[in-house]
């Protein structure tokens, strides 16, 4: 509960962490997140790897779908945009990654400017779909337009390197990868309280009223699609200096799927709430296969029911979540911080 | 006849055999998308489903297959109703993006049951029509396309005019037409959501069955139901004879780029992509699609 937290500079009332507690946390957490990777085990290590990417990716979601109240079942095709376009660019260029990073993040960019134009036109129900023949499509070129991006086999990409301090380890890469989903989650955060985050909240919450009250409706809709797929680029980028390889299968429609869940299950329209589901979601399936694994022991079979177990406990969070706690993650750490704050006077 | 055209015709009828299919995976979308403005997701999970079912009670109890048939339609149509009163009812009037998520979640699900209850294995059918092709001039069907066909085209007609003529079929029209009006005339719009559903799981069983004769029984069946989406938006998505024209207007044309086309692509297979490229299309140009209404909304 803030209480007595009075502002009395401007710097002081636009701060992104407002409260002391809060900039005393970040700073711990910050610290934790650099010791992390010389006390954290391998596998541990490729798992925060995997959850960065994957956040950076969906904050770009949160972003379309949050704030700005359009649908995109299309994401992960933005993410294999910018994996192949940087994959290419390093691969048959030899360009180094903070060229071809930003350069994917631009190419998806510009798919995202496309795919998002029919927004005008439609929304809701058909703008899903719409996005979901995009990933279809995507889906197609990437398997099929060998002679660019290798078909089923995929690129092989060097690790990335800078001023020859090869990044190959997962615990090399990790500095880049959290450096820059920290920045862009950094800066979502500032969007959000911009003139153009506020058009997007405005468009999602009556787009009719946004555009009496002057809001570009298509300017900002298409707006909202280039800055997700930006991140999605971003992000795909990322995902090939870390696992040094790109295929087609890697950016599915279950992929998109995935993203959708995790942005639901955080929190729709909560930068924070990302982290959370993210987390969250990646963490489920690893407890899974910790319990049949010790399952195991006693119930031999108990492994082969490991992957239906994990679809049916992915839908189960996605309808309990979206039925039982609709504002996700971020609303139920809310509502603890708060029961904590309020004892013993809660009520 | 030349070659040529005997190829063509051959590539039209079984065009037409898979456009039927389509049909009726799509009416299952119309239905309840008429009704309660949503689109199942999970309609290809409902499917598969539907065929498990029917293959169960065939392999299990030794059922002949008109009455595993009944038994798959029937114990669809209950999990469509309990779907409708447990995952959809709550979220009445919320926004679009989490009733689309829902019935994704509600299809993970299925799938992940129907593994753990089915295992992954593909299965089949015991042999139940007589195996000679069917001939139809110089071209030939294969039996187990066309008794399916036959099923597909019975059920449409089943559902399309009970739709026309009986006394619930009306009462869902009003309702699709006019929620307010139809409740205000007494008729119990919560019934009919629920009647949707059910009737909605039911075409989804026989589908399923359909598909499952021609093509062998896995968890991995619904797939089709993500392929229906063109047929869906191309006919209009509340329009059931539109359901029936795009069907058999993505049928053919899926067809014929994989007959004509594919063969020149090395490897590529543009017959997967042509429906979700008319598909982009018919949102550019049409999207209340051939037969669908069209709302408007000016911004």
């Amino acid at each position: 509960m803030l209480i007595g937290n009075y502002k009395e500079t401007y710097a002081s009332d636009e701060a992104l962490f407002r409260t002391p507690a809060t900039r005393a946390w970040m700073g711990a957490a910050a610290v934790a997140a650099i010791l992390f990777p010389f006390v954290a085990g391998d596998y541990v290590l490729y798992l925060a790897n995997l959850m960065a990417v994957l956040a950076l990716s969906a904050v770009g979601l949160n972003i379309l779908v949050g704030f700005t109240g359009q649908i995109s079942l299309g994401h992960a095709a933005f993410m294999g945009v910018g994996a192949y376009a940087t994959a290419i660019l390093a691969s048959r260029f030899g360009l180094p990654f903070w060229i071809s990073i930003p350069a994917g993040g631009a190419l998806a960019t510009g798919a995202g400017m496309i795919v998002g134009a029919p927004s005008l036109r439609i929304k809701g129900l058909y703008l899903a779909i719409a996005t979901l023949s995009a990933q279809v499509i995507f889906e197609w070129v990437f398997t099929n337009w060998t002679s660019v991006t290798g078909g089923i086999r995929g690129l092989n990409v060097a690790p990335a390197s800078i001023a020859g301090f090869r990044l190959d380890t997962d615990e090399r890469i990790y500095f880049l990868v959290l450096g820059v989903t920290v920045v862009h989650f950094l800066l979502a955060s500032n969007l959000r309280r911009s003139r153009w985050g506020r058009a997007f909240v405005a468009v999602r919450d009556r787009d009719v009223a946004a555009e009496i009250v002057g809001v570009n409706l298509f300017r900002t809709k298409i707006l909202a699609f280039m800055v997700s797929s930006y991140y999605a680029g971003i992000a795909g980028g990322l995902w090939v200096y870390f696992t040094k390889v790109v295929t087609p299968e890697t950016f599915p429609l279950s992929l998109s799927i995935q993203f959708l869940a995790i942005v639901i299950v955080g929190g729709l329209g909560s930068i924070k709430g990302t982290v959370y589901g993210t987390v969250f979601m990646t963490l489920v399936p690893e407890v899974l296969k910790a319990g049949t694994g010790l399952a195991r022991v006693v119930w031999p079979a108990a492994q082969s029911y490991l992957f239906p177990l994990r679809d049916v406990v992915f839908g189960l969070l996605i309808v309990v979540f979206l039925i039982f706690e609709p504002h996700g993650l971020a609303e139920v750490w809310n509502r603890v911080k708060r029961f904590f704050s309020l004892w013993p006077f809660e009520k | 006849m030349s070659e040529g055209l005997v190829h063509l015709l051959q590539l039209l009828v079984s065009g037409v055999v898979t456009g039927g299919i389509y049909a009726l995976v799509a009416m299952g979308f119309v239905v309840v998308y008429k009704a309660t403005r949503v689109i199942n997701f999970a309609t290809g999970e409902f499917m598969m489903l539907g065929a498990f079912f029917a293959w169960t009670a065939m392999g299990a109890v030794q059922a002949p297959f008109v009455v595993a048939l009944l038994a798959a339609v029937a114990a669809s149509a209950l999990l469509g109703m309990a779907t409708e009163r447990l995952v959809l009812r709550p979220l009445l009037g919320q926004r679009t993006i989490s009733v689309i998520m829902v019935t994704i979640g509600l299809a993970a699900i299925f799938k992940g049951l129907a593994q753990i209850a089915w295992s992954g294995d593909y299965r089949s059918y015991p042999s139940i029509f007589p195996r000679a092709p069917i001939e139809l001039g110089p071209i030939l069907l294969p039996s187990r396309q066309f008794y399916p066909f036959l099923i597909a085209v019975a059920a449409i007609a089943l559902v399309g005019l009970g739709f026309r003529f009986t006394r619930t079929g009306v009462a869902m029209r009003a309702t699709a037409d006019d929620q307010m009006a139809a409740f205000g005339m007494g008729i119990d719009i919560r019934r009919i959501f629920s009647l949707s559903w059910s009737l909605a799981a039911m075409t989804a069983a026989v589908a399923g069955i359909v598909v499952g004769i021609i093509g062998g029984i896995s968890p991995q069946l619904g797939a089709i139901g993500l392929r229906t989406f063109p047929v869906v938006i191309l006919g209009g998505l509340d329009s059931i004879g539109g359901a029936l024209v795009g069907g058999v207007i993505i049928g053919v044309l899926e067809n014929l780029a994989g007959g004509y086309v594919d063969p020149l692509l090395d490897g590529a297979s543009l017959k997967e992509v042509v429906p979700f490229v008319v598909l982009v299309l018919t949102l550019m140009v049409r999207p209340y699609g051939l037969f669908g209404t069209r709302e408007v909304e000016r911004l």
